[in-house]
């Protein structure tokens, strides 16, 4: 599994740990489960950019933008997802 | 014949009749994400020609229709939308099983049209590069072409058809703009495949087959092994999914019988390419969408900065905090008054129909078993339950709108957290919210909710929901014995508050059954939530009307069937055995002894009266009636069983009465208010949304008494008790048999059943035990 950057300053973090607003770029799905499986299939794979645009009011799940289109995830699935801040 | 395809060339005939026989029709597979717009490409291709069936064993519906083109006959079957091909359960193996011809009786299909939204094309492509690896001449709709220039995505359809290797057509299936067009290159594209030398059984794209070389080479030599021994030899897509899907469904499905070798090959290979660094399952949608990459550059041409659409901006609004949750609330406020505003004078047309069908049958027939069976039974039982087809069209219209236009992925997406909370998602709340006007609709709606047991959980509380048909039930009864009181300076009545109160039982108990439910029977991995929220769209009318008719007309074929037997049945019992002498033997004795009274008591005094009063009052018109029919019910099988379970119901304060409307309203619960009011004398006719029916009807609860006792029926534990045990049964033929459709076995229709019916007597006695405690 290799992330497409090698430059180590960009800080890794999860998904779910993204400000409202911030874009970041994954790096890796973990996990082998329907949930990893699903979001693979979505689209949300390793070099992606994704965007964070807003919360639900209760505080999940989070709406993002990634290719062009608007996907929504619990924060525990946004947690399996690492990314890279931008 | 051709030999190649075994398909049987058009006649040409040199007989004198200018008749040429149609040639074999053109088996076309539509697939493609959901939200696509593939049902509005299927339903403008098809226009009326539709029609929608079962795949045996799973839930899925088969939809299939026909079109006409050029001499031609096309048939066409939509698969359900999906985001992959990747086989989990066998409701999704069923899309697979049909694009490889391996249902029985379903040959591949001539050619698969796979549709793609034009504004999304990166995320689709993923579902497109599966469909090619299966090797079927593919045809690509590119839709909702003029959404994608609103946003400024530019399209270069020529080049995209080109490195796709199949023909690409640009559509608007809403505006049926193109759709000509792409039924000519369906017809094409079927055809060129079925000559010799097209190639035809290799895949299209062998050479674009986007995964590494080595996973190919495994996966060719895995095949090659897992072959021998098969008369039916797996397709290279079904080895590549076994590789990739992990040891699941797919394994199981197809591997049960294979040799101890064969099992060891596919394990050796999976380890090879653990070995490799290959990262499972993420390979595939690591290559396929860098195949997806490659092929887009320069093809689709984006503006730098994403632009706001219309549909962004809608969006602000409808997920914020505070405005989004406002619309909700208002929509759910619009979805309800939306029954009784516009279904209630509906309801009273097809009321009045009914009754006066009734009316023209009593005048036609004399009275007898026949004249009963087809009044009260036939047209009485049905009609009941005919009664609410406005309602439900109703909610069928309102929910194919949400779904159509995309709010209903909203509406997931605000209540999410508190339906997970229950062990649920978001997507059970439209469904849910639904099943509080009525079940039926509701429950038909659980099919958006992609995981199974989720689905079913959500099926199985939704008759908790207190529907519509239980509001006579709690008016007439909280009316009658819950005081009038007001408190906080007459914002808050007790009557409302018992109302509400009545609701809450419902959800309360509900959210604990789901609980219990996802704890035990349903136990499971928590499904992912991983949910595309889709642009919105002016839903389509066309559409919705359709889905609002097929749904309904669902609905009155159930009524016709399952209903109509359980009405047969229930009539059945209530009038017979005709003990007519014996019934005018009571009336006989009963007017006797009134008589009797007269004679007894002094002229002029007041208990003489009283007594000619009373005596008047029996003889009044219809009163005969009325007392007749009321012992009718009362010898009849189905009052000697309210007898027979009496005391199994004393302890919940009901008398055998009560507990025989309780079995009466079987089929429809808001038959159990006529039910009494034949039981009290009322007569038939009674009609419970009538506000002087109504009052006629508490008053005699009022005075309804124990007949071995004396001692009034009816106080407020007793009306609370039987409130609640209507509040959480199960009396509803129409919703377990919508609830045996959608879960395709009786199991859990009886398992509804069952455990309602449990829960509404435990109910019903802890609130009469409890109540005449306080």
């Amino acid at each position: 599994m290799t992330s497409p950057s090698d430059q180590p300053a960009q800080e890794v973090t999860q998904l779910a740990k993204l400000e409202l607003g911030g874009r970041g770029r994954i790096v890796r799905v973990s996990g082998n489960g329907d949930v990893s499986r699903r979001l693979l299939e979505m689209g949300v794979t390793p070099g992606v950019e994704v965007h964070l645009l807003r919360a639900a009011p209760l505080g999940d799940p989070l709406e993002f933008e990634i290719r062009g289109y608007r996907l929504s995830l619990r924060r525990g699935e946004a947690e399996k997802i690492d990314i890279e801040i931008l | 014949m051709d030999p190649v395809s075994g398909r049987m060339p058009s006649n040409e005939h040199t007989c004198l009749m200018p008749t040429s026989a149609p040639a074999t029709p053109l088996r076309v597979v539509l697939v493609g994400n959901p939200n696509t717009g593939k049902s509005t490409v299927f339903s403008a291709l098809a226009g009326v020609r539709q029609r929608v069936g079962n795949y045996p064993g799973v839930t899925v519906e088969k939809k299939t229709g026909q079109l006409k083109h050029d001499g031609l006959t096309l048939e066409l079957i939509d698969l359900p939308g999906t985001y992959s091909l990747a086989p989990h359960s066998p409701d999704e193996m069923v899309a697979v099983e049909v694009l490889l011809g391996r249902l029985a009786g379903w040959p591949a299909p001539d050619v698969v049209l796979s549709i793609v939204d034009a504004s999304n094309l990166e995320r689709n492509l993923f579902l497109v590069s599966q469909v090619l690896s299966l090797g079927l001449p593919t045809v690509i709709g590119l839709n909702m072409t003029d959404l994608a220039h609103q946003r400024g995505i530019d399209i270069n359809v020529p080049l995209l058809a080109e490195r796709l290797g199949v023909p690409v057509v640009a559509i608007q299936a809403n505006r049926r703009i193109g759709l000509q067009h792409l039924t000519r290159v369906l017809a094409t594209t079927a055809k060129q495949n079925s000559h010799p030398g097209a190639g035809q059984g290799t895949p299209q794209n062998e050479r674009e087959n986007p995964f590494p070389a080595h996973f190919r080479q495994l996966a060719a030599e895995l095949a090659e092994c897992l072959n021998v021994g098969r008369d039916q030899p797996l397709p290279p897509f079904l080895v590549e999914r076994i590789l990739l899907d992990g040891g699941n469904y797919l394994e199981r499905k197809l591997l049960d019988h294979a040799s101890a070798a064969q099992m060891e090959r596919l394990h050796a290979a999976r380890q090879a390419l653990a070995e490799a660094g290959t990262p499972m399952p993420a390979v595939e949608a690591m290559a396929r969408y860098d195949w997806i990459a490659r092929l887009l550059e320069g093809v689709v041409s984006r503006p730098d900065s994403p632009q706001q659409t219309t549909s962004d901006r809608i969006d602000i609004i409808l997920t914020h905090k505070v405005w989004g949750t406002l619309v909700l609330v208002g929509v759910m406020a619009l979805l309800f008054s939306s029954i009784f505003v516009f279904a209630n004078p509906l309801m009273e047309l097809v009321d009045f129909g009914v009754g006066r069908l009734a009316d023209g049958v009593k005048g036609l027939l004399p009275p007898g078993a026949l004249r009963s069976l087809l009044v009260d039974g036939v047209i009485g039982g049905v009609g009941a339950v005919l009664v609410f087809l406005p309602q439900i069209l109703i909610l069928f219209f309102f929910i194919a709108v949400l779904e159509d236009c995309g709010y209903m992925a909203r509406a997931a997406f605000l209540m999410d957290r508190l339906m997970a909370g229950v062990g649920l998602s978001g997507r059970s709340f439209i469904p849910l919210l639904s099943s509080f006007a009525c079940a039926v609709p509701g429950i038909m709606a659980a099919r958006v909710i992609e995981n199974r047991r989720d689905r079913l959980a959500t099926i199985m509380i939704a008759p908790l929901m207190s529907c519509s048909a239980r509001l006579p039930v709690y008016v007439i009864l909280i009316g009658a014995f819950v005081p009038a009181r007001s408190y906080l300076g007459g914002l808050v009545g007790l009557q409302g508050l018992t109302l509400l109160a009545m609701y809450a039982i419902g959800i309360f108990t509900a959210v604990l059954v789901a609980w219990l439910l996802k704890r035990t029977l349903l136990r499971g991995e928590t499904p992912p939530f991983v949910m595309e929220l889709p642009g919105y769209k002016m839903p389509s009318g066309r559409l919705v009307l359709q889905r609002m008719v097929e749904r309904g007309w669902g609905f009155v074929r159930r009524a016709g069937t399952v209903i109509f037997a359980v009405t047969i049945v229930v009539w059945a019992l209530a009038y017979y055995p005709r003990a007519q002498q014996r019934v005018d033997e009571v009336i006989d004795r009963q007017r006797t002894a009134l008589v009797v009274a007269t004679q007894q008591a002094s002229p002029g005094s007041p208990a003489h009266a009283e007594a000619i009063g009373r005596l008047a009052q029996f003889d009044e018109p219809h009163q005969h009636e009325h007392l007749d029919a009321s012992l009718h019910q009362r010898y009849s099988l189905l009052g000697q069983a309210g007898q027979w379970i009496e005391p199994a119901v004393r302890p919940l304060g009901w008398d055998w009465r009560i507990g025989c409307a309780a079995i009466a309203s079987f089929p429809a619960r808001e038959v159990v208010m006529g039910v009494l009011g034949v039981i009290y004398h009322l007569g038939p006719e009674l009609d419970v949304s009538d506000q002087a029916d109504q009052n006629q009807l508490q008053q005699r609860l009022h005075l309804a008494r124990w007949d071995d006792t004396g001692k009034p029926v009816y106080n407020i534990p007793v009306a609370l008790s039987l409130m609640v045990f209507f509040a959480l049964c199960a009396q509803c033929a129409a919703t377990l048999a919508v609830i045996r459709r959608e879960t395709g076995s009786w199991r859990w229709p009886v398992f509804t059943f069952s455990y309602m019916t449990a829960l509404a007597y435990v109910g019903a006695l802890l609130t009469y035990q409890v109540g005449i405690r306080m």
